[in-house]
């Protein structure tokens, strides 16, 4: 069922070149069954997946010169459950070794650069510059946070600014110094993970800072960073401005009463806020979805494009690689389907499903199907206590539901998709409200919360 | 020889120089790298000069060192792209006030300019927000890479003899007087002695002059922000477009670059104080006011994803001109005031420069041909080294992507850092390739960037 090598090769040459024919750049043209773009957990585990299925030639391209994608660089423990949960790399290990098992052909240090055909991408690499063309293309690129410029955030441009993927990858690829006094960013999962690697380098973490009235973490990463390392968490607290030339000197805050600070440190790290890498889709013409900025798939991972699918964290950013790789495995199924339909079966124009505020975003967002293989997700930009969710489409209201707990900002919220078959497959967009939460949501102009100190360390 | 300041008006005036080999030439900045004050952080147009004050300088050198440096970057492949501007009037004061401008246009030697109805200035750039009664098209107004024209004019004077000292504030100045006289510079880098001097020190060429006992003009700093806007912007705007001038300057402009992205802004604030002449941070208003004013001038840019955020500092100082000063009695130039317009004017002030050194005596004696040079064409439609065949199976270091975003490739890298004038920051090192100079701002490459640089020698803070 495989025919090609089954090691990863970051310099094979062209010359098993089925077809042989040049590419548009001058360089070389090859075809293959399933051709996936990104090597993380979700590209990783789509190829396996497939491969172990009898695809055919599955190909992953991946730009980085090891595959893994961001568990590459995350070397605390905490991928996959329970006792059997792992380090990054150790986790990716995994899934890289079942590839090749599968028979995936890896192709490390090459990137797709755009498209030159409907499922035809050109690439580069050591080897040159090539085409290839498949007959299912699944995206995987993946998400990144979003630094500090695009956040507005002001002031001068010293050294020192880090997102916590470039924090780790210093730290723990390349073993840099990164300063001496941190402040965080953010209060998410990930900005614990930044805590912890600074840590981890010797950097002390001065405070965290976030706009949020509360952390949007686990309890217990949040309480132990907090007590356990002596970080204050800053709420309702905004960056105005960095300071410094050459180096990061401070930043400067204002609370939610007015005040400003300045805290001194020599390095600030911008987390979370992510944004999906989708220039690939964006390049392909395919339909971005307005809330998470991916492209817009249906419950299969079908895109707008015949035969492009996307999974893991271009869809929906910072859920746990274990999410991001049964995505990949789930993948598998609808782009078989694909492979064995007969080619230009028609294909109904998808229903997009949209939020409105403070609901920031849903995934799955085009219903194609009346059947629904996962639950969606959402993200709120609000801490909204047991809210009522509404799911109408063009006035009939075909859902409620009361979410259980508080659904919390930068934080994946699950709801059931039981009512997608009540979907009206020539209707409007599907919409979803939340129509009321129980339990106060703060506002800005109540006091901080409990662990809200203000003062500046 | 020696000129104090290696900004884009001071690297210019030293490959002029370059040309007499008779002439030893020193090029010194205080910085560690060239073009990292004023220069590197500007709006990137090449201007005709056509709203310049007639009959100055300025508005003759603008229009020569315009026509200069068009031709220069097609011998050496610096980018550019003449995009042509549009004036845009957006109530009936503005619209009155075209005419004025083009007869202006005139009186600067720039006959072309064009009065475009409502309809035209649509149909020529479809995304203007509404409410654009007319427009004066200046066809001439082209964008450049700013960072690409200093580095290669300091890449030529160095290939050419000119001896650079970077990391060089001159400190002091004593004249020693006579026949032999000449001028003892205090640097942080020991003692230069020079017969000939220019100041080309920008904002400090004040402070620099009065070293010299000269007290002819004061600098006032007037901050530019402006921010960059993700490459999917570049597709919304098609040419420059200025505001109708107001007093405080050209206003706050829309602007694509070769680069591939699109510039709003700059602000104009006039700032004082101790520290204003190293205050380049942006601040939120200025952000603030700068994404509503580009929203109205094209409201497709509010989608827009922000890449980078900058602030310039002009060097103002209340006059309508440059202060451009020879004093023969000390061998020595000013080249003040070189406010807004630079980067245009850089050869041809150069020249002029020249012309007032052998007016103050100086014998530059036989001049020679510059060694030619190229630099790499980082603009948008060039061909990226990352997709030539031909040159990834002579060095596979050009397939080897480092950063992504704006597919700088390894070859690249190491190209810049074995230059001639190498970068020893990440920051010069991304305005000679662009390496964490795109969306992610180094999220992806910058760990890997800082350590080349590091093995290069580098000081990858
Ligand atoms: C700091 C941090 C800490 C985390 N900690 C945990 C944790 O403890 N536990 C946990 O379960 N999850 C954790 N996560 C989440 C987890 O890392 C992600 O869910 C997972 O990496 C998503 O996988 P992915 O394959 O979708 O994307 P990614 O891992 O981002 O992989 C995308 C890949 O695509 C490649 N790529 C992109 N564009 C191209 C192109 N054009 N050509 C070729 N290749 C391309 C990229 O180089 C990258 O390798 C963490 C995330 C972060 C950022
Ligand atoms: C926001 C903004 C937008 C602009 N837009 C444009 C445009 O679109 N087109 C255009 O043509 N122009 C534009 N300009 C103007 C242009 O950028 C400047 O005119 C030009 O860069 C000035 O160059 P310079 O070499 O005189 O100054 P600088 O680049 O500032 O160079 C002066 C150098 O002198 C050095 N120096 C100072 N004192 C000493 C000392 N004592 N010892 C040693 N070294 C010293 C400094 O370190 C510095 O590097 C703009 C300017 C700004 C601020």
């Amino acid at each position: 069922m495989n025919t090609s090598s089954t090691s990863t090769d970051t310099n094979d040459s062209t010359s098993d070149s089925p077809s042989g024919r040049s590419g548009g750049t001058g360089g070389t043209h090859r075809d293959v069954d399933v051709l996936v773009v990104g090597a993380g957990p979700a590209g990783l585990a789509a190829a396996a997946r497939l491969a172990a299925l009898g695809a055919g030639r599955v190909e992953i391209l991946e730009r980085e010169r090891e595959p893994g994608g961001v568990p590459r660089h995350c070397f605390h423990r905490g991928f996959g459950t329970g006792a059997e949960s792992v380090d990054g790399p150790a986790y990716v290990g995994r899934w890289t070794a079942a590839a090749e098992r599968a028979g995936v052909r890896l192709r490390t240090g090459v990137t797709a650069l755009g498209w030159t055909g409907p499922l035809t991408l050109a690439t580069t690499g050591p080897d040159g510059p090539a085409e290839v063309s498949a007959r299912a293309v699944v995206l995987a690129t993946g998400a990144r946070e979003r630094p500090r410029a695009a956040r507005l955030v002001p002031g001068t441009r010293p050294a020192g600014v880090f997102t916590t993927g470039e924090l780790q990858q210093s730290v723990y690829l390349y073993r840099q110094d990164v300063g001496r006094r941190a402040v965080v960013v953010g209060a998410e999962q990930v900005s614990y993970h930044a805590v912890d690697t600074l840590r981890r380098a010797g950097v002390a973490p001065v405070a965290m800072v976030t706009e949020y009235e509360r952390h949007q973490a686990s309890p217990a990463h949040a309480t132990a960073a907090r007590l356990r390392y002596g970080v204050p968490l800053l709420t309702r607290t905004t960056v105005t401005a960095l300071v410094g030339h050459g180096r990061l000197a401070g930043v400067r805050l204002r609370h939610s009463d007015g005040r400003t600070t300045t805290l001194a440190c020599d390095t600030a790290v911008f987390t979370g806020d992510f944004v999906p890498e989708h220039e690939l889709a964006r390049d392909g013409g395919l339909v971005l979805d307005p809330g998470t900025l991916g492209p817009a798939v249906d419950m299969s991972f079908r895109t707008t494009r015949d035969g492009v699918f996307a999974v893991g964290s271009l869809l929906h950013a910072a859920e746990p690689a274990g999410t991001a790789a049964r995505e990949g495995v789930l993948a598998a199924v609808p782009v078989l389907a694909h492979l064995a339909a007969v080619p230009g079966t028609h294909r109904a124009a998808p229903v997009p499903v949209r939020v409105d505020a403070p609901l920031r975003w849903i995934a799955p967002n085009l219903l194609a199907t009346a059947t629904a293989r996962q639950p969606f997700v959402l993200r709120t930009a609000r801490f909204l206590d047991r809210p009522v969710l509404q799911v109408a489409q063009d006035g009939r209201v075909l859902h409620h539901e009361r979410l259980r707990g508080t659904a919390v900002p930068n934080r994946t919220v699950g709801m059931s998709a039981a009512w997608v078959r009540d979907v009206d497959p020539d209707g409007g967009p599907v919409r979803i409200t939340v129509l009321g939460t129980t339990g106060g949501t703060p506002t800005p102009t109540e006091p901080p919360a409990a662990d809200g100190g203000t003062d500046t360390p | 020889m020696t000129v104090v300041g290696a900004g884009v008006v001071g690297s210019a005036v030293a490959r002029e120089l370059a040309r007499y080999p008779a002439l030893r030439t020193a090029l010194v900045d205080a910085r560690d790298d060239v073009g990292d004050g004023t220069s590197k952080a500007n709006t990137a147009i090449l201007h005709t000069g056509f709203d310049a004050v007639p009959g100055s300088l300025e508005s003759r050198l603008v229009r020569d060192g315009s026509r200069l440096l068009a031709a220069y970057a097609a011998d050496c492949g610096i980018p550019l792209e003449r995009v042509g501007a549009l004036l845009v009037a957006w109530d009936e004061e503005q619209l009155a006030a075209l005419p004025a401008l083009a007869a202006k246009a005139r009186r600067n030697g720039y006959d072309d300019t064009v009065l475009l109805d409502a309809a035209e200035v649509r149909a020529r750039e479809p995304r203007l927000g509404p409410g654009a009664l007319g427009a004066l098209a200046v066809p001439g107004e082209s964008v450049v890479c700013p960072w690409s024209t200093t580095l290669a004019y300091a890449t030529q004077a160095v290939r050419a003899g000119t001896d650079l000292h970077l990391n060089c504030r001159v400190a002091r100045v004593d004249q020693v007087t006579g026949a032999a006289g000449h001028h003892v510079l205090t640097t942080d880098r020991g003692t230069l002695r020079t017969r000939w001097l220019v100041n080309a020190a920008g904002l400090r060429a004040d402070e620099f002059d009065l070293l010299l006992g000269h007290r002819d003009f004061t600098v006032r700093p007037r901050r530019g922000q402006l921010l960059v806007l993700d490459t999917p912007a570049r597709d919304l705007v098609r040419h420059i477009l200025l505001p109708v001038p107001t007093a405080l300057g050209k206003g706050v402009l829309v602007t694509p670059t070769v680069h591939g992205n699109v510039l709003v802004g700059p602000t104009a604030e006039d700032l004082d104080g101790p520290d204003a002449k190293d205050d380049t941070a942006t601040t939120a208003e200025g952000l603030e006011g700068l994404r509503a004013q580009g929203a109205r001038i094209v409201p497709a840019l509010l989608g827009a994803e922000v890449t980078a955020a900058y602030a310039g500092l002009r060097a103002a100082t209340g006059h309508e001109d440059y202060r451009v000063r020879a004093h023969p009695a000390q061998r020595y130039v000013t080249l003040g005031g070189v406010r807004s317009t630079g980067l245009s004017a850089s050869l041809a002030l150069a020249a002029h420069t020249l012309d007032l050194l052998t007016g103050a005596g100086l014998d530059p004696g036989p001049s020679a041909a510059l060694p030619p040079i190229r630099v790499p064409d980082l603009g948008r439609t060039a061909e990226r080294p990352c997709v030539r065949a031909d040159l990834i199976a002579r060095d596979p270091a050009y397939g080897t992507l480092v950063c992504h975003c704006e597919r700088v490739s390894l070859g690249e890298i190491r190209d810049a850092l074995d230059s001639t004038v190498p970068p020893v920051t990440p920051d010069g090192l991304r305005r000679r390739t662009r390496a964490r100079g795109g969306r992610c701002q180094g999220s992806h490459c910058g760990a890997a960037v800082r350590d080349l640089l590091r093995r290069a020698g580098g000081t990858p803070t």
